[in-house]
């Protein structure tokens, strides 16, 4: 495969002055803090050359459901005149590079802010960056992310999706190195040297300008040409109508009974996602009973499908499922489909068998004796 | 001349149009009978409580079915009747003074839902101290939140706008809640002589509530008022603002229907005229503050003075057409509030801002004055109207008033 990765790239005007913004997108309530952390660093780094700025949180996003994506931006200025234009607004429209805290999120976001899946580079300005954290190459991150309508930078700095910030999670440093990968895609704006001291002077812990570093030197880029990525994602879109379209009395058609909300379908909360192993499922109908989000359709044979368009990945089918390794999660980048297996399973078992021990890697056909202890 | 029945006689099984000596509250109560209301919701306040008190009595003598929910305190109250009417219940409700405002959140929410809520306000004056003369601030806190808003004089004009409330509120181009305003004690608690119609006749005036697709069933599943965020709500409010244009026309309808049906209601159903046909100059107010100053107006012509009164009947929507083509005959008017906006554009009241913003955009205005007057209830009497006539007839002659001239406050002691 022609990889394109380069160490850095820099795509902007050097010594141009201009208003710039970065979003990060993040897992809801779990990096929080996280994202809250990149962008005032961002902003308070760029103090250093007299910048001023904002940060903020997308106020739509309020209150945070837990995973689902959300956003936070900063965004930065010459003076406070022209920090104007980015003021009084919810987000950006457009931004200079998009962070994404959690690889998973390249598969494209739907929020509670507005309606439909977005492409992970939607706002991303022509040229500009979509910085990832991941243990993944970008190569490998591209095909997951949606066919680009205009060429961008995806870069990957090492690490995984943090918790750092969270409640007793330990700092992992994770926001130092974004901010270092962030100095080195935007040299002119956010110089490795502004950020480094912007930490020296809150903190003695040099520990953190070490992570700074360590981003900056392992922030690996891949130029993504317009038309690279896949095609495989749901296009969830819709037009508003307008006041003389909509009903009266802020009334909107229920659903029915058996009816899946075509409008908001959750499935971008998802880091992992069950795969269920149909020839070792006991019927017992547990992940069926205690899905919170009745993701689970009864088959024909009596067996329990999971519908993807309305899973959140919250694995609590895998918890209450009494047979060991019936029901696996699995890391969502895996897959590039979001099509429930079952029709697969029934007219095809042999292919299907052979699908669940690549995405899971076990073997198809385990016990069929319930675990001891009842599912760990 | 009608039949007069006694108190407690029955009207309810009576043919023909009969008159009885009843209260303000009582005649809503009637209203509340006549027009077959499914759930009203109480919560004891003076002065509306004569309402619930007079509804209670219809309801205990078997004359009245309907299901009477004492609520424990205003919020709920007004949340049970918004709720009953998403289910195609015909409701009544009322507060007064504070408790409307302890029901703000309710209120303010009813509007936007459009359901036709029928609410009185008995007004009162806002404690603290703990005040209950009439005064106007209570009803007109919810003027910029889509309910529809008529004043009555009278007893008679009370049950009348109540019928009017359900036609206009419940019809399908409106479908807009109506807060009724009702001077407290001298028209909720006065008893007059009130001409009752016979159901045969508000049944021919009153059609049944119907809210279609909207309503809440398990048969027509629908969500009401889920969450929306700025993507939503201008259009909300759009609608909102839309249907609020169009309660004009229905009200003018409903009108003609009630004067054919009933022959009352006067020429014009926003605009009640007295001795105007000549007049140089005009009081303006709306309630029970008429009723003195028409005495004054008699007193006065019979002076030589040519000055009339015009009686706002609805406050919203608010009919700048028909006042402007009202007043415009005029050179000067005398606008009594029984209400005041502290801090306001030259410090009046708030029906003076009203009627200053509708004459604003024509060529050639008369000279508009704003007399804050009878507030926490304190009567008119005729020195007072005297002092609103001479500084308005003054105005008149000189057609224009001098700076930080434009606000009188009568009757108060200096």
């Amino acid at each position: 495969m022609a990889t394109t990765e380069k160490t850095a790239t820099v795509a902007v005007k050097p010594g141009e002055e201009r208003l710039v913004s970065i979003e990060v997108v993040y897992r809801g309530i779990f990096q929080k803090t996280l994202a809250q952390r990149i962008c005032r660093g961002v902003v308070l780094a760029s103090r250093r050359r007299n910048y001023t700025g904002t940060a903020f949180a997308r106020y739509g996003d309020s209150p945070e459901r837990n995973g689902v994506p959300a956003k936070q931006f900063a965004v930065v200025a010459p003076t406070d005149l022209e920090l104007e234009a980015g003021m009084a607004k919810y987000e950006p429209a457009v931004v200079d590079v998009s962070v994404a805290v959690d690889d998973t999120l390249v598969k494209g976001i739907e929020s509670w802010a507005w309606y439909g899946r977005q492409p992970i580079w939607k706002p991303v300005r022509d040229n500009g960056f979509v910085l990832v954290t991941s243990n993944s190459t970008p190569d490998e991150l591209v095909q997951q992310t949606d066919k680009a309508e205009r060429p961008y930078t995806l870069a990957v700095v090492p690490g995984g999706a943090s918790f750092a910030g969270l409640w007793v999670y330990k700092d992992d440093h994770t926001d130092y190195r974004v901010l270092g990968a962030l100095a080195r895609l935007l040299p002119d704006w956010l110089p490795i040297e502004d950020v480094k001291a912007s930490i020296r002077e809150s903190t003695k812990d040099e520990a953190r300008v070490v992570s700074v570093q360590f981003g900056y030197d392992n922030v690996r880029t891949r130029e993504v040409k317009k038309g690279e990525g896949t095609d495989a994602h749901e296009k969830l879109q819709f037009e508003k109508p307008g006041w003389t379209k909509m009903r009266e009395g802020i009334i909107v058609e229920a659903r029915k009974p058996g009816e899946r909300n075509p409008f908001y379908k959750k499935y971008t909360a998802r880091t992992l996602r069950p795969v269920v192993n149909f020839d070792t499922c006991i019927k017992c109908t547990m992940c069926w009973l205690d899905c919170p989000d009745e993701c689970f359709e009864v088959t024909p044979s009596g067996h329990y499908e999971v519908v993807y368009e309305a899973c959140i990945g919250c694995g609590i089918c895998a918890q209450v499922c009494p047979v060991k390794d019936c029901i696996v999660m699995v890391d969502e980048l895996k897959f590039t489909d979001n099509t429930d297996k079952f029709v697969l399973y029934d007219k095809q078992p042999d292919a299907y068998r052979q699908w669940f021990t690549e995405m899971t890697g076990l073997p198809a056909i385990g016990s069929d004796k319930p675990a001891a202890t009842g599912g760990d | 001349m009608a039949t007069i029945i006694e108190k407690g006689q029955d009207a309810v099984s009576s043919q023909i149009e009969v008159e009885a000596l009843v209260t303000g509250c009582e005649a809503i109560a009637e209203a509340i009978r006549l027009a077959d209301v499914d759930v009203m919701a109480a919560y004891p306040i003076r002065p509306y409580d004569g309402v619930m008190q007079a509804a209670a009595k219809l309801i205990a003598d078997g004359k009245m079915d309907v299901e009477y929910i004492v609520a424990d305190g205003e919020h709920s109250q007004f949340e049970i009747v918004k709720h009953a009417c998403a289910v195609g219940a015909r409701v009544f409700v009322g507060s007064s003074g504070v408790g409307w405002f302890y029901a703000m959140e309710a209120i303010a929410v009813t509007g936007g839902l459009r359901l036709p809520v029928v609410a009185i306000c008995g007004n009162r004056a806002l404690d603290d101290p703990g005040a209950f003369g009439t005064e106007h601030n209570d009803s007109l806190a919810v003027r910029d939140l889509g309910w529809l808003m008529p004043w009555a004089e009278t007893a008679q004009e009370s049950l009348d706008l109540a019928l009017m409330a359900w036609r206009v509120g419940e019809d399908k181009r409106v479908s807009l809640p109506v807060a009724i305003g009702l001077d407290g004690a001298f028209l909720t608690h006065s008893q007059t002589i009130v001409k009752i119609p016979t159901q045969d006749a508000v049944n021919k005036f009153l059609p049944k509530y119907d809210l279609g697709n909207r309503l809440l069933h398990p048969d027509n599943p629908i969500t009401i008022a889920p969450q929306v965020d700025q993507d939503w709500l201008m259009e909300i409010r759009r609608q909102n603002d839309a249907a609020m244009r169009r309660a004009q026309d229905v009200i003018r309808e409903a009108h003609a229907d009630f004067k054919r049906l009933f022959g009352r209601g006067g020429d014009n159903p926003f605009l009640d005229e007295y001795m105007t046909d000549d007049a140089e100059y005009v009081f303006f107010g709306q309630g029970t503050l008429a009723l003195p100053m028409k005495v004054a107006i008699r007193r006065l012509r019979a002076q030589g003075h040519k000055v009339g009164l015009v009686r706002l009947k609805w406050f919203r929507p608010f009919p700048t057409a028909d006042i402007v083509k009202s007043l415009l005959r005029f050179k000067a008017i005398g606008v009594i509030d029984r209400d005041y906006s502290f801090g306001s554009p030259n410090y009046g009241g708030v029906l003076y801002h009203e009627v200053r913003s509708a004459l604003y955009s024509q060529p050639k205005r008369p000279v508009v004055l704003s007399f804050i007057a009878g507030l926490g209830g304190r009567e008119i009497d005729q020195n007072m109207a005297t002092q609103i006539f001479e500084k308005t007839k003054q105005a008149a002659e000189k057609g224009s008033l001098d700076q930080g001239d434009t606000c009188t406050w009568i009757g108060v002691r200096e």
